[in-house]
């Protein structure tokens, strides 16, 4: 029942601007999400249908660009990317770090006619 | 035509629990997540802190399940103020149901609210619902596989509560590979091996959340 919370979220996002850009449908909605900002659902199109039936939303393909976690060590200077088990600095261990991407959850544009 | 926007998926979830967190904050209540798959033992947790800090602190309870009120009327019978919250089938809490919440309990005279959240290692993480820290319980018979399998409700939650530690012989369980990887996974994580059957380990565990819970409400 999470996927329908999220889908209604991306609708919340999406259907306001696109309404005041005059659009009359929305075709793409491209997303955004960080491998650090946890599971995605699998299943989301599919909600997404049901969701959006009967907004300017229906029928929508949504595509989704996972954002690799990406961090600096503020001890060794190392920047890259990290996998989510473990998150430090795969150079030194530290655990010292920031983290620059990976923490993404948004609808990033839309394409609409 | 493209349309930049740039705009978070669960924005709305985000803005009520920093309202909740404000309400919160007015009135010195300290907000307390509790977390774990169904059967970990929240509720066994959640009266035992209750029987141990009932004294010091005043205690108000959100019980969260998809349906029913088992586990709210154990609550009532130990005289503490509590909700059933029924999320009618939906694997998490969200920000907007505590915010209705609150409005059943009387705030001056609570210090400490804790919500036990749907039995789910996996939804509740994603959802804030305006705490002011999370305890994650996850007991032996689970395995000790869970953290790496669901990694952000242990990520993100104060400590780490490892539950009926009085089972460990019995199970093929290897509490320094849980701890390590919670470790990994937030390194200032504090981790307590508890059993709310035998008493065994709740009273640093109560210690530590006691000490929390202070700082917050004197702030």
């Amino acid at each position: 029942m999470h996927e329908l919370a999220i889908t209604q979220g991306i609708i919340a996002a999406a259907v306001p601007e696109a309404k005041r850009h005059g659009a009359k449908k929305i075709l793409e909605i491209r997303l955004r999400i960080g491998e650090y900002s946890g599971v995605f659902p699998e299943y989301i199109q599919e909600y997404f249908n049901i969701a959006s039936k009967g907004t300017l939303a229906e029928g929508a393909k949504l595509v989704i660009e996972k954002v690799p976690i990406v961090i600096r060590c503020n001890k060794c200077n190392f920047e890259g990317e990290i996998p989510r088990r473990k998150i430090q600095c795969p150079e030194c261990g530290g655990l010292d770090i920031k983290l620059i991407s990976g923490r993404e959850y948004f609808v990033d544009s839309l394409e609409v006619e | 035509m493209e349309i930049k926007i740039v705009k978070q998926i669960l924005e709305w979830n985000e803005d009520v629990s920093n309202e909740v967190k404000a309400t919160l904050s007015e009135n010195s209540i300290c907000l307390i997540n509790v977390m774990g798959s169904p059967g970990a033992g929240k509720t066994s947790l959640i009266t035992d802190i209750i029987n141990r800090l009932r004294k010091t602190y005043r205690i108000g309870v959100i019980e969260g399940d998809i349906a029913g009120a088992i586990d709210a009327e154990k609550i009532d019978k130990m005289g503490i103020p509590v909700v059933q919250l029924q999320t009618d089938g939906a694997c998490h809490i969200e920000a907007m149901s505590i915010r209705h919440m609150l409005s059943f309990f009387n705030l001056d005279e609570i210090d400490v609210l804790i919500v036990e959240n749907i039995g789910n290692l996996v939804c509740p993480a994603e959802f804030n619902i305006g705490e002011d820290f999370r305890v994650a319980i996850l007991s032996i018979p689970e395995g000790d596989d869970k953290v790496e399998k669901y990694p952000l409700m242990f990520e993100t939650s104060e400590a780490l509560v490892m539950n009926k530690y009085d089972m460990l012989p019995y199970f093929e369980f290897d509490d320094g590979r849980v701890e390590k990887n919670v470790k990994d996974l937030n390194k200032d994580a504090k981790v307590f091996r508890v059993s709310t059957k035998t008493g065994e380990g709740a009273e640093d565990f109560v210690g530590w959340l006691s000490d929390k819970i202070a700082a917050k409400i004197k702030e």
